[in-house]
């Protein structure tokens, strides 16, 4: 802040204005109405997404041409029920949210914890796991979606859920962030612990856990957001409505004519609407978890 | 804390394995899972790719040597693909990289509600592709979407297009949708990267009477130049795995405008049930990111010396 500004020079007294955004008018104009066109780019299809949920089939796209399109009128309440009827919403809304919350809730147990033995538990090996977990931090789940896809489906586990969850539970990126997490919380408090007679699993749990709280909405966050979206390994393994999630639902939903555009903007409102929520109420969780996972590099 | 020690010590001890095997213990569940859905199959693709396994096929497996390759190498269709990808990453990577620096300056600056506008800046990222993929078919629609509706109006007509049906404006129009929905999270890397410039150095800079645009040139870029270089990798390998807004919308068309080594993979390999060749185009695709990994490592090993 420009606090102690006066006894300075002039230049820097001005900077410190700037930086503080207390200067010129015009300075605020060139600030604020770059934000606010962008702001227009990011939140317009939003917006169109919502007033499309609301709206009569026809008129989603007729409307495209003019300011009705931001208008929810003629309303229509029925596109949520319409795209269940059609494409089975709610049951894949459903499928999406036991597989994303079981990889999640399984996968935060397993990585952490791997992620704990490699910062803290010293054994063989050790070092070489932690150069080869870096290693794997480079494969992308792509590369061996295919021989995947032969695998699970000569053991018969395709078109399941579990077959949704197990690939992508323990991840090397998520056990390299929960390990420079560990790394830094200091040691003393485990070593106490440890000198007390507590065992590897009692200083984790009552010691280490409660501290680590923000490691675990950090990794939670980035995994649920990758799985909540996943749509080439279910285009690979699902066949049927009971098991598919909503993001190939929808592509499909999509290309079955003819293209009734209010029902997909309701599909596409109840795939969003969960995590808009999450993230406007949880914002600065989010911020913080995506900052953290450019720490890698 | 002392109390917590105390109803320790009472405790009765567990029983005394030693710290090797319980980091071994710790460990297992995350070997296991990396070993059977990430290690082996990594493998498994490069075995696979040099025989001529199908999907759920009787027939005897052989193997054919490098055959898979250099069908793919010989594919008029792969290098289409191919072709996609770059172009798709030349245009993406320049532009979303510097948008996204953009909105981290701008939400940088200690002005009022710049928490609210970095919000804004992001939301995109919690919208999956594919959703963002259908929201844009409906702005890029060709007979009424908004996007023709608005260009038609500040050109007479001139900018109209077909967008997704075109086999010249489908990839920008891919291309346009993608950088809507990443530029969010970049920008927040690039803002962590900001954050982390010690203020002294602007101080310094404008002592020497630099302008605002000549700190930005000679300061910000310098003192951001790692967090540059992973962003701008990152990018680049996510624009060689891109699937999700093609697959849910032009699935490759029109007459492969918008095909992908992704979408080439699942048409070969699930589609057409060629699980050897398309475990080659995984490998290709493998070299092709660790390359990328690879140049980044070594650009960043030299800025360190």
């Amino acid at each position: 802040m420009a606090t102690s500004a006066a006894p300075l020079p002039e230049a820097e007294a001005t900077t410190a204005a700037e930086h503080s955004g207390k200067s010129l008018k015009t300075r605020k104009w060139t600030t604020y109405l770059p934000m606010v066109l962008l702001s227009i780019f990011f939140l317009l299809p939003l917006v169109i997404m919502f007033v499309g949920a609301l709206k009569v089939d026809d008129s989603v796209l007729a409307d495209g041409d003019s300011l009705r399109a931001f208008i929810p009128s003629p309303f229509d309440g029925n596109n949520f029920s319409k795209a269940n009827d059609r494409a089975g919403l709610f049951t894949l809304f459903r499928n999406s949210v036991i597989v994303s919350v079981v990889t999640v809730a399984v996968g935060l147990v397993v990585n952490s914890l791997m992620g704990y033995a490699l910062a803290r538990v010293p054994f063989k090996m050790s070092k070489a796991m932690l150069v080869g977990i870096i290693a794997l931090t480079i494969v992308p789940f792509q590369a061996v979606a295919i021989p995947l896809l032969f695998l699970v489906s000569e053991l018969g586990w395709t078109d399941t859920l579990y077959v949704q969850i197990l690939p992508f539970i323990a991840q090397p990126l998520f056990v390299y962030l929960f390990y420079s997490f560990f790394l830094a919380v200091p040691k003393e408090l485990e070593e106490a612990a440890r000198i007390d007679g507590c065992g590897p699993v009692r200083t984790f749990v009552s010691v280490v856990l409660p501290l680590a709280k923000p490691a675990f909405a950090t990794v939670g966050i980035l995994h649920f957001l990758q799985i909540w979206g996943e749509l080439l390994w279910p285009v690979l393994v699902t066949t049927s409505e009971d098991v598919r999630p909503l993001p190939y639902g929808m592509s499909i939903f999509f290309t079955q004519p003819p293209i009734s555009w209010g029902d997909l903007m309701a599909y596409a409102t109840v795939t969003t609407l969960p995590l808009l929520i999450a993230f406007l109420f949880f914002q600065r969780w989010f911020v913080q978890s995506v900052a953290r996972s450019g720490l890698k590099g | 804390m002392t109390t917590d020690a105390v109803r320790a010590r009472r405790m009765p001890r567990q029983t005394r394995l030693g710290d090797g095997t319980w980091g071994w213990l710790f460990s297992l569940p995350g070997l296991i899972f990396l070993g059977g859905f990430l290690i082996l199959p990594f493998f498994y693709a490069i075995y696979l790719s040099i025989t001529n396994q199908k999907l759920n096929s009787p027939l005897p497996v052989k193997f054919v040597g490098f055959d898979n390759y250099s069908k793919i190498l010989q594919d008029g269709d792969f290098w289409n693909a191919f072709k996609n990808n770059i172009v798709f990453a030349a245009v993406v990577v320049p532009a979303q990289t510097a948008l996204a620096l953009w909105m981290a300056t701008l939400v940088n600056q200690k002005v009022r509600a710049a928490n609210v506008f970095r919000g804004i800046f992001f939301l995109p990222v919690v919208v999956v592709l594919s959703v963002t993929a259908i929201i844009w078919a409906l702005l890029f629609n060709g007979d009424s979407g908004l996007i023709n509706t608005f260009l038609g109006a500040i050109s007479g007509g001139a900018l109209e297009s077909r967008w997704l049906e075109s086999t010249t404006m489908a990839l920008p129009a891919i291309i346009i949708m993608s950088v809507w929905q990443g530029a969010g999270f970049q920008m927040l890397i690039l803002l962590a990267g900001l954050q982390d410039i010690p203020q002294e150095l602007y101080e310094a800079a404008s002592i020497d009477g630099a302008t605002k645009w000549q700190q930005f040139l000679y300061v910000t870029l310098p003192q951001l130049r790692n967090t540059l270089i992973f962003v701008i990798t990152v990018t680049t390998i996510l624009a060689f795995r891109l699937f999700d807004t093609v697959w849910a919308t032009t699935r490759g068309g029109p007459l492969g405008a918008t095909d992908t080594m992704m979408v080439r993979l699942v048409q070969t390999g699930y589609e057409r049930k060629q699980i050897a060749q398309a475990s080659a185009i995984a490998v290709v695709f493998f070299v092709v990111v660790l390359t990328l990994t690879l140049i980044q490592r070594v650009i960043l090993k030299e800025n360190r010396d």
